[in-house]
C-alpha cells in the first residue's frame, strides 16, 4: 500500500509526551501535535504512511486522521521545499506592498506561487492573513515571521537562506516589537506620577 | 417534560428531544438535509432554521434541544427568508443536471428547491467541480452534486461500523471520499444511496436505467436472507429494476443488506422460462407443460412412496412447501427435508427451539451477548447493525465462539469450537459469570454451529446455557437461532422434515446413491451436492438454471420471490407476506400452481384451487400462519435435549461468500463484481467504471 513511516526514537518519546497531556480515553486529541511531529521528521510533508502510523498509535481510523490533515493548510500532503516561504497578501499586507514582496520572491527564486525550486530548497506560497498586520507586510519562512518586509529585504533574506545562513527574523526595519515606525510617538516626555489623596493618578 | 409553544400551539415535548422532533410530533414539516433520525446530529446544512423568541438569529432546530417556555415560529417571514438564503447558498455550486441525474424525481434538494428556491441565480462566477470518487461496484459518485450533509460519513461510521468515509479538506475545497479511494467495504453500503439527499451517491448498477416515476412500486418482503426485511420492489413492465428498503422498526429499521438490494439483476439472467425433459439422448429438451407433467407422473406413479423424496430450497414460500408436503403425503413419502445445510433443528420440538425468540428489536434490550457459530455481519447484516447499535450504548459484553471476524464491534473471543461452549454450559468458563450477572442475557446460535454432526449436542449445550443464565426466563427469552435461509423457519413450522421413518437430506442422498431412493423432487433446492443423486430421477422446480436444473431429468419452471405472492417466516418467526411485483418469465408459473396442476395430472388432486383456499388450509393445519406481521412469543418447551458428545472441530462459517448464496445472487453480474472486489481481494478502480 503506501510507504511505511516510523517515528524516530526521539520522536516516539515526544509523541508519548503529547499523548500523555490528554486524559485517559481522549488520546485522539494528540492527533494534531503528532501530525506536526511527523511532518517535521519527514522534511515538511506527510506521506500516507504517516497518516496510517498516527492512526494506529491513536486508535483512530486513517480517514479521521486524514480529515484533520486536509482541514488545516499547515499540513502538507505532498513534498515541499526545505524553506517554505509564505507571503501574506491579505488587505493590510497588500496595502503595504506585498505585491512587490511576491515579485521579489518570484524573481530571486525563478518560480511562481505554488511552485518549488528545482533544487528542492524553496517553496513559494501566498497565504491569507498571517495575523501580524501591525508589521505588514509579513512573510513566514519555516517557523519564523519576517516583518516589515519590502522587495529589497526579501531578496536579502532569500540570498542569505541560499547561502545557508539564518537571517534574523522579526522586523526588517528595526522596529521595536510593534511600536510605531520610527520609534515611540506618544508619552515621550518625562512623566511623574503623583498619588493624590483620592487615590487617582495625577500627572 | 418541557412545555413549549410552536406556532402558537402549546406542546409538551419529550425531554431531550430537539425542536425539530417536537415540530414533527405536531405535524409541522421542517425541511432538512443533514438531519436524519437514525444518525447523530451534525447541524451543518442549516436548512431546518426556525425562529426562536429571545434569540437574535434563527436557530437550527435539529440541534436545538427543547426547553421549558420556548416560543418557536416556523412559518414567519424571517424563517422563510433564512431558508431561502440557505437554499441559495446550496445551489451556488450544485449543478443544474437534474434531467440526467438518477436522483431526479426523488431528490430532497429538488423538492425543497421547489419550496425555497429562486427561479434564477444571482451567482455569475464559475461553479466548482469535484472529481468523482471510486467507492466500489455498488455506489456511483457524482461528487459535484454533493452538498456536504455528511449523512453517508455518519452512516458508515455509526451504523455500518466501517469508518472509511470522511470529509476531506474544508470550505469550498471540501470533498467526501473513502480513505485512498478504496471501495466502501460494508455489507450495508447501499444504504448511503438512500441516505444521500441529492444525486451525489447513486446506485451504480441502476444508473441511467429508469426514472423513479415510471416504476411500478410493490411493497413486499425480502427473501434473500432470513431477516425478512421490508422491501419495495420497483419494476418497469415485467422487469424488476431495483429493490429498496421500507420502514419496519421491528425488523430492518430502514436498512437493507447489499445482497438483498443489488442482486435483483440476477432475476434477468439464467432463467428457466419453459419446461424441459431429459430425452433418451441424455440431453434436456424443451417440452410443453403437459409433456413435462406427464413425464413426472409416469415416473412417480410407478414407484412406491418410500422411494420418493422431496427437498425444499432456501427461498421457497410457505405455500409451495405446504403444497409439496401435501402431495408427498398423498404419495406416501415420508422423505421430506427443508434443511439443505443439514442443521439439526427440527419442527417436532418447541418452536422456541428454532427461532430468534427475543425478536431483532429485542437485541436493544439485551445486556450481554454470546454468539455461537455465527458471523451476523455476513449472515444478517441488518441484525448485526442492531447489535452494533446496542453495543454503542455501552455496558454490553459480547462473547464469540466460532470464526474470529471483524463484526464492527468489540467482543471477547472465547474459542473456535463446541468445547468452549461446553465450558460455558458447565459454568467453568469466566464468560458464564458474565451471562449470569446480566439481567437479560442473549445467545445467538448460527447455522455454523448447528449444521454439523455434533449439532444436536451443540444445541443442547446452548439450551443449557440459556436456562442456566436466565436467557430463557419467564419474562425474557434471549435464546436466539439466527437462520440464513428465508424459507427455513417456514419449512420447520410446516413440518417439512422427515416423517415417521423418513430420510433427511443426508439420508436421501445416501439412499439415492444406493438406489433406495428412485425419485427426488427438488423445490428450488440448489445448495446440495448434485453429484450424489446416483441414478435417481430428479425433478427440479425452480426459477434459475443453477445446480439443480443441471442435474434434473425434468425441469418445471417456477417463480422467483419477486414473482409470486408468498408467505415467508423470518428468523424471528414473524410470518410476513410478499407481493408479486412481476410475472414469471415465459411459461414459468407460480410454484403452488405447478404443484396443484401436477397433483391433478397424477390423480391426487390437492384440495385447493385458489391461493386463498390454500392459505386457509395452511393456517388451519399450522396455526402459526394465521398471525401475520406480528410476533407471537413461542413457549419454551422440549427441544435440544439430545445426548451426545460435543465434537472438537471449529465452527465453520455458514456463508462462504456474502455476495453469492442463492441462484439469484449467483446469476447476478453485480454480485459477481462485488465478489471480485470484496471477496477475492480487490481489484483497483480502472477509471472506466461508472
Amino acid at each position: 500500500m503506501s510507504e511505511q513511516f516510523e517515528f524516530t526514537a526521539d520522536n516516539v518519546e515526544k509523541a508519548n509526551a503529547f499523548i500523555a497531556r490528554y486524559p485517559e480515553g481522549r488520546q485522539r486529541s494528540a492527533v494534531m501535535p503528532l501530525l506536526d511531529l511527523a511532518q517535521r521528521q519527514n522534511g515538511g510533508w506527510l506521506p500516507d504512511g504517516a497518516v496510517e502510523t498516527i492512526a494506529g498509535i491513536l486508535g483512530m481510523a486513517p480517514i479521521r486522521v486524514l480529515e484533520v490533515a486536509t482541514f488545516y493548510s499547515m499540513y502538507k500532503l505532498a513534498p515541499v521545499g526545505k524553506h517554505r516561504i509564505n507571503v501574506c497578501t491579505t488587505t493590510p499586507c497588500w496595502l503595504r506592498g506585498s505585491d512587490e514582496v511576491v515579485h521579489a520572491c518570484k524573481t530571486s527564486l525563478g518560480i511562481e506561487i505554488g511552485e518549488t525550486t528545482a533544487d528542492g530548497e524553496f517553496t513559494l506560497a501566498e497565504v491569507e492573513c498571517a495575523g501580524a498586520c501591525v508589521n505588514a507586510p509579513v512573510v513566514e519562512i519555516g517557523d519564523e515571521y519576517y516583518e516589515d518586509v519590502d522587495a529589497e529585504s526579501m531578496t536579502r533574506i532569500i540570498e542569505a537562506l541560499k547561502r545557508g545562513e539564518k537571517p534574523d527574523p522579526g522586523s526588517q526595519i528595526g522596529r521595536q516589537t510593534s511600536a510605531p515606525e520610527g520609534g515611540p510617538q506618544v508619552l515621550t516626555g518625562d512623566v511623574t506620577v503623583k498619588q493624590t489623596k483620592s487615590g487617582k493618578a495625577k500627572e | 417534560m418541557p412545555k413549549l409553544t410552536i406556532d402558537g400551539i402549546e406542546f409538551e415535548a419529550e425531554a431531550g428531544s430537539s425542536v425539530l422532533q417536537a415540530c414533527e410530533a405536531l405535524g409541522i414539516e421542517i425541511p432538512r438535509f443533514c438531519y436524519h433520525e437514525r444518525l447523530s446530529v451534525a447541524g451543518n446544512c442549516r436548512m431546518c432554521l426556525v425562529e426562536m423568541e429571545r434569540s437574535p438569529k434563527p436557530v437550527a432546530s435539529c440541534a436545538m434541544p427543547v426547553a421549558e417556555g420556548m416560543v418557536i415560529h416556523t412559518n414567519t417571514e424571517t424563517v422563510k427568508k433564512a431558508r431561502n438564503g440557505v437554499m441559495e447558498f446550496l445551489l451556488i455550486n450544485h449543478p443544474l443536471d437534474c434531467p440526467i441525474c438518477d436522483q431526479g424525481g426523488e431528490c430532497d434538494l429538488q423538492d425543497q428547491a421547489m419550496a425555497y428556491g429562486k427561479d434564477s441565480s444571482r451567482y455569475h462566477e464559475h461553479k466548482r467541480a469535484v472529481k468523482d470518487k471510486y467507492m466500489g461496484p455498488l455506489v456511483k459518485t457524482i461528487m459535484t452534486r454533493c452538498i456536504h450533509c455528511t449523512r453517508c460519513v455518519r452512516f458508515a461510521t455509526e451504523i455500518a461500523g466501517v469508518p472509511e468515509l470522511g470529509l476531506l479538506g474544508r470550505g469550498e475545497g471540501a470533498e467526501i471520499s473513502t480513505y485512498l479511494e478504496k471501495a466502501l467495504a460494508s455489507e450495508l453500503s447501499g444504504n448511503v444511496i438512500d441516505l444521500c439527499p441529492v444525486g451525489a451517491l447513486t446506485s451504480k448498477p441502476y444508473a441511467f436505467h429508469a426514472r423513479s416515476w415510471e416504476l411500478g412500486k410493490t411493497e413486499s418482503i425480502d427473501a434473500m436472507d432470513a431477516v425478512g426485511a421490508a422491501i419495495r420492489i420497483d419494476s418497469r413492465g415485467n422487469e424488476v429494476m431495483r429493490v429498496l428498503p421500507r420502514l419496519n422498526d421491528d425488523v430492518n429499521e430502514e436498512w437493507l443488506s447489499d445482497r438483498s438490494r443489488f442482486a435483483c439483476d440476477g432475476l434477468r439472467r439464467q432463467r428457466l422460462d419453459k419446461p424441459y425433459v431429459r430425452g433418451a439422448d441424455g440431453k434436456l429438451a424443451p417440452a410443453s407443460w403437459d409433456e413435462a407433467l406427464a413425464a413426472v407422473t409416469s415416473k412417480l406413479g410407478g414407484i412406491d412412496g418410500s422411494k420418493i423424496a422431496a427437498i425444499a430450497g432456501d427461498q421457497c414460500d410457505a405455500e409451495s412447501m405446504f403444497a409439496l408436503k401435501s402431495l408427498m403425503e398423498s404419495l406416501g413419502s415420508p422423505n421430506l427435508d427443508c434443511r439443505q445445510e443439514g442443521a439439526v433443528l427440527d419442527g417436532s420440538g418447541a418452536r422456541a427451539g428454532y427461532i430468534f425468540n427475543s425478536g431483532f428489536a429485542g437485541i436493544e434490550d439485551a445486556d450481554a451477548l454470546l454468539i455461537v457459530g455465527s458471523n451476523p455481519r455476513i449472515e444478517a447484516p441488518v441484525v448485526n447493525a442492531r447489535i452494533r447499535k446496542r453495543w454503542l450504548l455501552g455496558d454490553f459484553p459480547v462473547g464469540v465462539i466460532g470464526q474470529q471476524a471483524d463484526l464492527t464491534y468489540e467482543y471477547d473471543y472465547l474459542g473456535a469450537g463446541p468445547q468452549t461452549l461446553g465450558e460455558i454450559a458447565s459454568g467453568k468458563h469466566p464468560f458464564a459469570k458474565v451471562l449470569q450477572k446480566a439481567e437479560r442475557p442473549m445467545i445467538i446460535v448460527g447455522m455454523g454451529a448447528l449444521a454439523r454432526t455434533d449439532g444436536a449436542a451443540v444445541l443442547a449445550a446452548a439450551r443449557k446455557v440459556a436456562e442456566d443464565t436466565g436467557a430463557a426466563g419467564r419474562d425474557w427469552n434471549g435464546f436466539n437461532i439466527l437462520h440464513t435461509a428465508s424459507a427455513r423457519v417456514g419449512g420447520l413450522d410446516l413440518g417439512f422434515v422427515p416423517g415417521e421413518g423418513g430420510r433427511d437430506v443426508a439420508g436421501i442422498m445416501e439412499g439415492a446413491e444406493k438406489g433406495n431412493i428412485e425419485a427426488v423432487y427438488l423445490l428450488a433446492a440448489d445448495e446440495i451436492d448434485m453429484n450424489r443423486f446416483g441414478k435417481a430421477f430428479v425433478i427440479y422446480q425452480g426459477h434459475h438454471g443453477d445446480m439443480g436444473a443441471h442435474r434434473a431429468d425434468v425441469i418445471l419452471p417456477g417463480a422467483a420471490y419477486t414473482e409470486k405472492s408468498g408467505t415467508w417466516v423470518n428468523s424471528e418467526g414473524r410470518v410476513q407476506r410478499g407481493q408479486r411485483a412481476a410475472f414469471p418469465p415465459g411459461e414459468a408459473k407460480e410454484d403452488w400452481t405447478i404443484l396443484r396442476a401436477l397433483s391433478g395430472v397424477m390423480d391426487k388432486t390437492l384440495p385447493f384451487d385458489t391461493l386463498t383456499a390454500l392459505r386457509e388450509q395452511m393456517a388451519r393445519a399450522y396455526p402459526v400462519f394465521a398471525t401475520l406481521d406480528d410476533l407471537v412469543p413461542a413457549q419454551w418447551g422440549a427441544f435440544g435435549t439430545a445426548d451426545g458428545a460435543l465434537g472438537e472441530g471449529a465452527f465453520a462459517p455458514a456463508i462462504a461468500n456474502f455476495y453469492m448464496t442463492c441462484p439469484i445472487s449467483r446469476a447476478s453480474e453485480t454480485m459477481a463484481e462485488c465478489t471480485a472486489v470484496f471477496v477475492n481481494g480487490g481489484k483497483e478502480a480502472t477509471g472506466t467504471d461508472g
